[in-house]
C-alpha cells in the first residue's frame, strides 16, 4: 500500500495497439509540458513548434538538413542501445565519438589528395571504428576485469578525449593542426582533402548523406546480429540475466568485452561519419558542443534499445536538434533543444510505466478490496 | 617574499577554493546514494542551481546579508526540484535510475533548461551583483601557512565544512541516519521495521538535490562569478566519481574534493608563475586520476564492501516481499 494514495499493478496482458500508443502518447504529453514551460516563459508555443516543424522537416533543404543531424545520432544511439542492451552502462558514447573523429581525420590527412574517394571513405570508416572501439574496450575491460562501474569510467574517458581533440588542435603543432595561412594565427585544423569527403546520395527532392545510408545498413545489420545469431542470444542471456549465463558456460566477461569494443566501434563510426558527411575538419569545440553522444542515449531509450527503431528516433530529434542550429538567434529560445529532449525522455521513461502497470488506488485493507469488488 | 607566497601555500588555499563546489555536490550525492538513489543529474541539477543563484543576485536589490542567502535558498529549491523529478520517476515509478538521471542532465543541463532560462532572464552579460568573497576569518589570514589556507576562504567554504560535520553526525550518531543506512542496505528490513522507504529515499534524493544547487551557486556566485552557459564544464560527474572513492563517507569525500581542486587548479597557477606546461593535458590529470583510484578502490571494494550501500541502484518494490 502507497502513501500516494495509488499503487502500481502489473498488467495481465499487453493489448497490442499499447507498444505504439506509448511512444506516440509520451511525445505529445512532452510536447504539451514544454508548450507550458514555452508558455510560462512568454514564448508562444504554437509559433515555436510550428518553426521547429518546418525547418526540422517541411521547408526546402530541410530534411537532407535533418538527415544530417541526425547521422551522428544514430551511431551514438546505436553505441547505447547495443551496450544498454546487456546492462553494460556505456556513457561513453561522446568520447568514443570524439575518438572516431580523431582517427577518421587522422587517417585521411594521411591518405592526402591522391588517394581515391573510395578508398579514403572506406578507410575513415575503419579507423573511425578502430579509434571508437579501442576507447570502448578500456572501461569494457575494466568492468570485465576489476568489475570497475563502467559509468564512471566511460564518463572521464569523455573529458579526456574532449582534452586530447583540444590538444591537438590548440596546444600541440599536431599533424591534425593547420599551421600555414590564417591556421599560423588562429589555431584551427586541417581541412580533409575533398576526395575523403563522403558522398551524398541524391533521391531527387532529398539528399541522403552516406553516413545515413551507412547507419541504417548498421542498423539492420544489429538487429540480425541480435535476433538471430548465438552471439546475439548470448547477448541477450547476459543482459536478462548473468547468473543463468554463467551456468549455461557462457563467459560474460568476454561478452562485455565483446560488446564494449562493438558500442565504442558504432560510436567510432559516427564520429568518422560527422566528420567526412559534415564537418571536413577536426573542430575539438564543435564536437563538444553538439553533445552528441549522451543524445544518444536518449535515442536509445526512447527506442527501447531496438536498432531499428533507433533509426526512426534519430530522424525525429535530429530533426529538433537541425531546427535548433538553423533557428538559432535572438528570437529562438536557446536551450529549447535538451528540455525537449528531457521532456520527451522523462515522458517516455513514465509512460512505459504506465503501460506495462495499472494504477489502482490503494485500498486500507483487504476487506474493503472485497467490498469494491462486489459493489 | 612571504611564505605564503609559497608555491605549496597557493595551490593548497585554491584546492580548498576550487574544491568547494565538489564537497556540495558529492556530499549531495552520498546523502541520495546512502538511501539506495543513484542520481546521475548531479551535472544539470548544479546548472539549475547557479542560474537559480545568478537570478537572485542580478535581479533582487538589498543588502549582501539578505541577498545572498536568498540566492543561496533559491539555487537550493531550483536544484531540489529537478531532483524531485528524479525522485518521481524513480521512487514512485521505479523507472530505471541512470536513464533517469541522464534524463535530469539533459533536461536541465548545458542545452537544456538552464541555459534558457537563462536566456529569457538575460544573464551571463554583466558580473552578477552580488558574490561570495574572501573573507579574513578572526584575522588570521596573515597567519603564516594555515592562514591563506584556512583562514582565508568564502563564507561557502566554511558552510560546507558545517555541513559535511553535521551530515556525518547525522548518518553514524542519529536514528534517523541509523535509518538512512538501513534503507539504503536492505530496505526490506527497514519495511518490516515500520521506516517508510519511499519517505527517506524522497526526502534525501531531494535534500541531496537542493546540495548539487548550493554546489551549482558556488560557480556563479563564488568562482567565475556570473552566468555562462555549461559553467560547471562537468563537475558534477565528478562529484559522483568523488563519492566511491570517498567509501561514502562525508570526510573522505571532502578530501577528495580538495585533491580534485587541487588538481584543476594546478595548471593555471603553474602557468601564473611561468612554469610552462600544456594546460589541456594537465587538466585531463583529474579524470586520469579519477579512473585509476576507481580502479583500486573497486577491486578492494568488491573483496572488502567498502561502504557501498547494497541496494544502491535498485528500486523497491514492496509487493515483491
Amino acid at each position: 500500500m502507497s502513501r500516494f494514495g495509488f499503487r502500481l499493478e502489473p498488467r495481465s496482458y499487453l493489448p497490442k495497439w499499447l507498444p505504439w500508443a506509448v511512444p506516440v502518447g509520451s511525445f505529445l504529453a512532452a510536447l504539451l509540458v514544454g508548450a507550458i514551460v514555452l508558455f510560462a516563459t512568454g514564448q508562444n508555443a504554437l509559433s515555436v513548434y510550428g518553426r521547429i516543424l518546418d525547418r526540422a522537416f517541411l521547408s526546402e533543404g530541410a530534411f537532407t538538413g535533418t538527415l544530417i543531424s541526425a547521422t551522428p545520432l544514430l551511431f551514438t544511439g546505436l553505441c547505447a542501445a547495443v551496450a544498454f542492451r546487456i546492462g553494460f552502462f556505456n556513457i561513453g558514447g561522446e568520447g568514443q565519438f570524439v575518438m572516431g573523429a580523431i582517427f577518421g581525420s587522422g587517417i585521411a590527412l594521411k591518405l592526402g589528395v591522391d588517394a581515391p574517394g573510395i578508398v579514403s571513405v572506406a578507410a575513415m570508416v575503419v579507423f573511425g571504428a578502430v579509434g571508437g572501439g579501442l576507447w570502448g574496450l578500456i572501461p569494457g575491460i575494466l568492468k570485465a576485469r576489476f568489475r570497475t562501474n563502467e559509468i564512471i569510467t566511460s564518463l572521464m574517458l569523455n573529458y579526456v578525449a574532449a582534452v586530447i581533440a583540444t590538444y591537438l588542435i590548440f596546444d600541440s603543432n599536431s599533424f591534425w593542426r593547420e599551421l600555414t595561412g590564417s591556421g599560423a594565427v588562429f589555431p584551427k585544423g586541417k581541412i580533409l582533402p575533398t576526395g575523403s569527403w563522403w558522398p551524398n546520395l541524391d533521391f531527387g527532392s532529398i539528399v541522403v548523406p552516406f553516413g545515413f545510408v551507412l547507419g541504417m545498413v548498421i542498423a539492420a545489420w544489429l538487429y540480425v546480429l541480435q535476433r538471430k545469431t548465438r552471439f546475439g542470444f548470448e547477448m541477450r542471456v547476459v543482459g536478462g540475466a548473468p547468473t543463468t549465463a554463467r551456468y549455461a558456460g557462457m563467459k560474460p566477461a568476454r561478452i562485455v568485452v565483446a560488446v564494449a569494443a562493438l558500442s565504442g566501434a558504432l560510436a567510432g563510426i559516427g564520429g568518422a561519419a560527422d566528420i567526412g558527411n559534415f564537418r571536413h575538419v577536426l573542430d575539438p569545440k564543435g564536437l563538444q558542443q553538439s553533445g552528441f553522444g549522451y543524445a544518444g542515449i536518449v535515442v536509445a531509450a526512447l527506442a527501447r534499445l531496438n536498432p531499428v527503431a533507433v533509426v526512426f528516433v534519430a530522424v525525429l530529434l535530429g530533426g529538433i536538434t537541425n531546427a535548433g542550429y538553423a533557428l538559432r538567434g535572438p528570437d529562438f529560445p536557446s536551450g529549447l533543444v535538451g528540455v525537449l529532449q528531457g521532456l520527451i525522455l522523462f515522458c517516455t521513461l513514465g509512460g512505459e510505466v504506465l503501460a506495462r502497470y495499472r494504477i489502482t488506488r490503494s485500498v486500507r485493507t483487504p476487506m474493503n478490496a472485497s467490498a469494491l469488488e462486489s459493489a | 617574499m612571504s611564505i605564503n607566497d609559497n608555491l605549496f601555500v597557493i595551490i593548497m588555499a585554491s584546492a580548498i577554493f576550487y574544491g568547494t563546489p565538489l564537497v556540495f555536490a558529492s556530499l549531495g550525492e552520498l546523502l541520495a546514494e546512502r538511501s539506495g538513489v543513484l542520481n546521475l543529474g548531479v551535472e544539470g541539477m548544479m546548472l539549475l542551481g547557479a542560474v537559480a543563484a545568478a537570478w537572485v543576485s542580478t535581479n533582487v536589490d538589498g543588502p549582501a546579508i539578505v541577498v545572498l542567502p536568498l540566492a543561496i535558498v533559491a539555487a537550493m529549491i531550483a536544484a531540489g526540484l529537478g531532483a524531485s523529478i528524479h525522485a518521481f520517476l524513480t521512487i514512485t515509478l521505479r523507472v530505471n535510475q541512470i536513464i533517469s538521471g541522464l534524463a535530469l542532465t539533459i533536461f536541465a543541463g548545458a542545452a537544456g533548461l538552464s541555459s534558457y532560462l537563462a536566456g529569457i532572464w538575460q544573464l551571463g552579460q554583466t558580473p552578477v551583483k552580488q558574490q561570495f568573497g574572501k573573507i579574513d576569518v578572526l584575522g588570521l589570514s596573515g597567519v603564516p601557512v594555515v592562514g591563506p589556507i584556512l583562514f582565508h576562504q568564502t563564507l561557502l567554504t566554511y558552510l560546507s565544512w558545517v555541513l559535511v560535520i553535521a551530515a556525518s553526525f547525522y548518518l553514524f550518531r542519529t536514528r534517523a541516519g541509523l535509518h538512512l543506512r538501513a534503507v539504503g542496505e536492505s530496505p526490506q528490513t527497514a519495511d518490516s521495521v515500520g521506516i517508510s522507504v519511499s519517505r527517506y529515499r524522497y526526502f534525501h534524493v531531494i535534500f541531496g538535490g537542493s546540495f548539487a544547487g548550493i554546489a551549482g551557486a558556488c560557480f556563479s556566485l563564488m568562482i567565475v562569478p556570473t552566468w555562462v552557459d555549461g559553467m560547471t564544464a562537468g563537475q558534477g560527474w565528478i562529484a559522483l566519481a568523488l563519492v566511491i572513492f570517498g567509501f561514502w563517507r562525508p570526510d573522505l569525500t571532502l578530501l577528495g574534493a580538495y585533491l580534485f581542486g587541487a588538481l584543476s587548479s594546478l595548471g593555471l597557477t603553474l602557468q601564473a608563475r611561468g612554469i610552462h606546461i600544456s594546460t589541456a593535458l594537465l587538466s585531463a590529470l583529474p579524470y586520469v586520476m579519477t579512473i585509476v583510484v576507481l580502479v583500486i578502490v573497486s577491486n578492494t571494494a568488491s573483496r572488502k564492501q567498502l561502504g557501498a550501500p547494497a541496494a544502491l541502484g535498485k528500486p523497491y518494490e514492496r509487493e515483491e516481499r
